[in-house]
This record gives C-alpha cells, structure tokens and sequence, in this order.
C-alpha cells in the first residue's frame, strides 16, 4: 500500500485537532487542572467552571486524570498547560508535594495559580476555592438542634482526626453547639475512618452507653451510613441523623427517613469561583487565602429542587 | 511471515521509516500551529518526561510481545516495585546502592512469577498476568496501607528522575535524568533482543515455538527468563515514576499497560509474535506523548483527545498490516 495513506490519515485527524486551535483570538485563557474529569463530581465543577468562563468573557480547558491515583498524569497536563503561557492557571493537585516544582516554574514565568478543592503544601497560589468545612459543619449543627428541639444529647461519628475535613467538620459542629445551643451537650466524637461498618458499630455503642441520646452528626458518607445502618440494627427510633455529602446510599436513607438530612458541598460553585479568582488574579486584584464556595442542606423535601439535584451525585 | 528477523530486515526498516515520518509529521503539524508553546524548550522537556515511564514499560511489554505473550501486569508492576522501593529506602533507611538493586530485583522476581505460573501451571499469559495485576496491586495497598510514600528524606533520591547531569556540563540542556535513564534501557534492551541468546530465543519462541522447543531448547526456562527481564525493567520504570512523584503512590498503574501495550504496536511489533523492534516502541512512545501534548497544546477537548488517541492506534496498526499482506 501507499505510505502516503499513513501520512494522510494522521494529517486528517491532526486537522480536526487544528480547528479547534486555531479557532482561539486573543481572548484571556484560564487552563483549569482538576483531580478527575469523568465523575459527577468533577462534570459538576467544571459546569461551574464554564459558567464562569461565559459570564467573564474568558475562555476555559477542563482537564483530569482518568482516576484520582494518576499523579504522573496530572502533572502532565500541568506541564501542557504551563507551555501555553497562559494569563492564570486553576490546580486542584492530586499529591500537593509532587506538584511543587511545576508550581515553581508558574511562579518564574508570573502565571498566578489558583489552588480549588484542596490546597497545597505551598504558598505559592494566591488562593483556595474550597468548602468552608467548619461553616458548613456549623450548619449540620444547627439543622441538629432545629430537629431535636434545642435541648438534649448528642454525638459525633468522624471519618478522621488528622485531615482538614475531617477536623474541620468535627470542630465547626461542636464549636457551633457549644457556643449557641447551651442545652445541648455533645457527649462523645468517635472516628469510624469513614468506614460503614465501624461507623455502624461506633453508632450501637454509642446508643448503649447514651440511652437518652438525641442526634448523631456523621462527617462524611461513610461515617453518616454507618450511623443509619447501626442505628437501624440497635432497633432505635427517634434519633435524628445528620451526615454530609451525597452517595446513592445515604440518598435511600435520606429518602425512607433514616438520615434526616445532609450537608452537600457546592462542586459547581467550585469551579465558578476558581475561574473569577484567576481573572481576579490576572487583573492585580487582592484575593482572600480561602474563597469559600458554599454549601447547602438537603433533606427529602428538596432533594428534587435542580440546584440542589445539580450538586448531589451517587 | 517470515520467522527469522534478519530475514525480513528491509520490511522492517520500511516499517521504521515509517513510524518515524508519522512521528515527524506529528512533530511539525503541532509546530505549525503552535509553535510559540510546542516548540519550546520547557515543553519538549516536558514531553521526553512524559514518554519516559511509558516508554520503559512498553520495552518491557516488547520483550514478552515477540515471544507471542501478553503480560498485563506491567503498570501494577512498576507501582509495586516503587512501594518496594519505598519501603526499602524511605522506611528502613536503606542507602540507594541497596534501594536502587532492590526495586529492580523486585520487579525480576516477580516477572520470574508470571513466567512460571505460565510455563509450569500452563495458565495463559493473558490470566497469569491478569492475576498478578490484581496480585500486586492488592499488596501495594496492603504494604502502604493505601497511603503514598514519600521518598523526601532519602538523599538523592527525586535526582534519579528530575535531576540533569547533562546540565552542569552543558547549562542550555536542562535534559533531566530520567530521559537518560529512558535512553539507556532503550539501547541496552534493543542490544539484547537483537544480539543476545535471550532476545533471539525470545524472537524464534514467538514465530514458531514448537520448532524451537523440538531443536531442544528448554522453551519453559527461556519464558521464565524473558518475563523475569521484562519484570526487571519494570522494576526501573518504578524507580522513574517514584522519583518523579518523589514518592510511591499506591493505586497508580492501572491502565498503564495498555498505553504501553498501544506504544509497542504502533511501533510495528506484532501481538503474534515474532517480529519486534524496540526502536518501533520508542518511536510508538514518542508517537502517542506528542500527540497527547499536542492536543493539550491546542487545547482539544478531553473527550476528543481520546477519540482521536483511539483512531490513530487502530489507523497505524492498519496501515502496518497491509503492509504486511503486500509483502
């Protein structure tokens, strides 16, 4: 056969490819380098991030690892997109440490990063646009005391003690309890890992030794499903549960009354923040060390409610 | 098809210039649309450092490819390797004479495992490697208890990776370490397919086996060597990736087989066996990173990425089989 068609095949594809690159004028370009791309999660981001892109006249990529373990891979698409020169850059880093000498050649050529999701061990992006764990943790609070009437016991269910989430989460509910609700006791935080099953037996423990308590507050999915399953074993009624972000199953007992509610982060409003703040960077304005990019309650009366169906996944 | 490698020389060499062409052209349609950032120095750099694990893997995979084998495991088996290595260097404190030996040998022995799980339980390579894949990848998590390790204490050890003994010579030349490392393995592996007993039994196994076990080679020790070899070089491209993430990150590499399995084929080496060259596969490697960072560079979308990645596997194996057919 002809070698030609080799060539021929490949300049085919190549000149798809080049619609798309030569398509771009002189517009601001904000390359946005996520931990993932495929999850809801992620799609959830980057609709935000495109939002963005339209309402401040920029022009956004969205890009991510196939799975949340491809550190090479990431940092790959971080290179990429620095040899673009572009105005400002978004990284939600998958490994903080490893990112670091990509960073610093950003940092060289004056590329302002902006750090989304979580941060990194670095002071060089000028900003983070994440949830504010320990409002949105305050927020858990005060659905708890609504529910059970101001007054009584209640007990944390954490999926850890090292993370920012996870201490976060823990400190801004108790915090919250102590300082506004002063008839409600939090009498025990307990850590399950996130794990159903010890989360589940931590929740039966804990109705055995508190037999008058009220509300258990779960700080992750995990945590709030082994809360409702052990709660559900112990045969115990009554209990108000309160867990945190979405997942199909804390979604069932959400909706058959087992949790009473949960907190979702906002993924949208994520990436809606992440690309203002980079045209807020670009355009020499100060930005706070943390944007904090909301969070919302959610039970069976407005699960349905498309902003907040928008934001839960399963 | 012709059995001896000699033989088909010219047909070869063919293939080669060819996949070289496509990898120029690939070169100069990125140059041509972009050249203020695909032609720079940072972003070539960063090419050659995104094809250096890959490309490793996928000699690897070469080695067990001509014998007519399949081995699935290499991504899983260059992350083990690289939590080996962890554990060696960063936790026990092992100096990097003892840590570097380790990690390859790690990945010998385990190659060595599949081989013969292939040759002595006669499970195809395809399962044996499947379930070492999962294997591995089960310990990797057990070892770490699926949280990284980070290498930041061991002296020396992200140099392996992003160091560049070329730039104290020549400062204009930031070639990292690990692109040398990619090229070495590339010139002594394609030495041993084409010059040493291993690399011609390997050839001769995977164009008729039966003929090289009857002229009485003991087939079974020679597979178990190749896997062995091909596991070795895993072992490497495990100390390149942990280097480079300056830490052994438990759940990485699954996937990266077929990546390198794609490298390898587009290099014109056939799934058969048989016929191979490890100049093939690099230049394979080379193909698909340009391309992937050309299309990042032109900002194509992730979706498209992919589906262009995907037609240009199937066009290139294609248009080396018809090749074939004509002579």
């Amino acid at each position: 056969m002809n070698p030609l068609n080799h060539w021929r095949g490949a300049l085919a594809a190549l000149s798809l490819a080049g619609l798309a690159g030569l398509s771009q004028a002189q517009e601001i370009y904000i390359p946005i380098i996520s931990k993932g791309f495929q999850h809801q999660f992620w799609q959830a981001v980057k609709s935000g991030a495109d939002q963005a892109a339209k309402d401040l006249k920029v022009r956004v990529s969205f890009e991510g690892p196939e799975t949340e373990q491809q550190v090479d891979k990431q940092l790959d698409m971080l290179s990429a997109a620095l040899a673009k020169k572009p105005r400002a850059i978004g990284l939600a880093a998958l490994d903080s440490k490893a990112a670091i000498p990509l960073l610093r050649r950003a940092q060289q050529a004056g590329i302002p990063v902006i750090a989304f999701d979580s941060g990194v061990d670095s002071d060089i992006p000028l900003t983070t646009a994440q949830t504010d764990s320990k409002a949105a943790a305050a927020l858990a609070a005060d659905k708890m005391a609504e529910k059970i009437g101001g007054a009584g016991q209640v007990a944390v269910i954490g999926h850890d003690q090292t993370s920012t989430t996870g201490t976060g989460r823990r400190d801004g509910f108790v915090e919250r309890i102590k300082s506004r609700y002063p008839n409600i006791q939090v009498v025990d935080v307990q850590y399950g890992g996130g794990d159903h099953l010890k989360s589940a037996e931590i929740a039966k423990t804990l109705v055995q030794a508190h037999p008058q308590l009220k509300g258990i507050f779960g700080t992750n999915e995990g945590s709030a499903i082994g809360a409702g399953r052990g709660i559900r074993e112990a045969k115990k009624t009554g209990l108000v549960i309160i867990g945190f972000d979405s997942g199909k199953a804390q979604k069932d007992m959400i909706r058959d009354g087992t949790i009473a509610g949960a907190i979702t982060q906002n993924p949208v409003g994520i990436g809606y923040r992440t690309v203002e703040a980079a045209v807020k960077a670009i355009k020499g304005e100060k930005l706070p060390k943390i944007i904090d990019t909301g969070f919302y309650y959610y039970d069976k009366s407005n699960m349905g409610d498309p902003k907040i169906a928008a934001v839960l996944y399963d | 098809m012709t059995s001896r490698p000699a033989s088909n020389w010219s047909a070869q060499a063919r293939q080669m210039l060819l996949a070289m062409a496509s990898l120029l052209a690939l070169v100069l349609v990125f140059s041509l649309l972009k050249p203020e950032a695909f032609m720079t120095t940072d972003n070539l750099i960063g090419i050659l450092q995104s094809t250096t694990v890959i490309g490793v893997l996928a000699i690897a995979s070469t080695f067990v490819i001509v014998t007519g084998g399949i081995d699935l495991s290499v991504g899983v088996l260059m992350t083990f390797c690289a939590v080996t290595g962890g554990v060696v260097m960063a936790e026990w404190r092992a100096p990097l004479w003892l840590g570097v030996p380790a990690t390859i040998g790690t990945g010998a022995l385990c190659g060595a495992l599949s081989g013969l799980a292939i040759t002595r339980l006669r499970v195809p390579p395809f399962i044996a490697t499947l379930g070492m894949m999962m294997l591995l990848k089960g310990l990797s998590l057990i070892i770490t208890r699926t949280k990284p390790i980070y290498f930041s204490d061991v002296e020396g050890f992200d140099q392996i990776a992003l160091g560049s003994w070329i730039e104290t010579w020549l400062p204009s030349l930031p070639l990292p370490n690990g692109v040398l490392i990619f090229a070495a393995v590339a010139v002594i592996s394609a030495v041993v397919l084409r010059k040493t007993v291993l690399g011609r039994y390997a050839l001769a196994i995977g164009s008729n086996e039966e003929a090289v076990r009857l002229s009485g080679v003991n087939v079974s020790r020679w597979k178990v060597l190749i896997y062995g070899f091909a596991g070795g070089i895993c072992g490497v491209a495990g100390l390149l990736i942990a280097s480079r993430l300056n830490s052994a990150q438990p759940a990485l590499g699954q996937g990266y087989e077929l990546d390198a399995i794609a490298a390898v084929v587009i290099g014109g080496t056939s799934l058969s066996g048989g016929v191979g060259s490890l100049l093939g596969t690099v230049i394979g490697a080379f193909i698909m990173s340009v391309l992937i960072n050309g299309l990042r560079i032109l900002s194509v979308a992730q979706e498209w990425q992919m589906v262009l990645t995907g037609a240009i596997i199937i066009l290139a194996v294609y248009t080396d089989k018809l090749r074939r057919q004509q002579d």
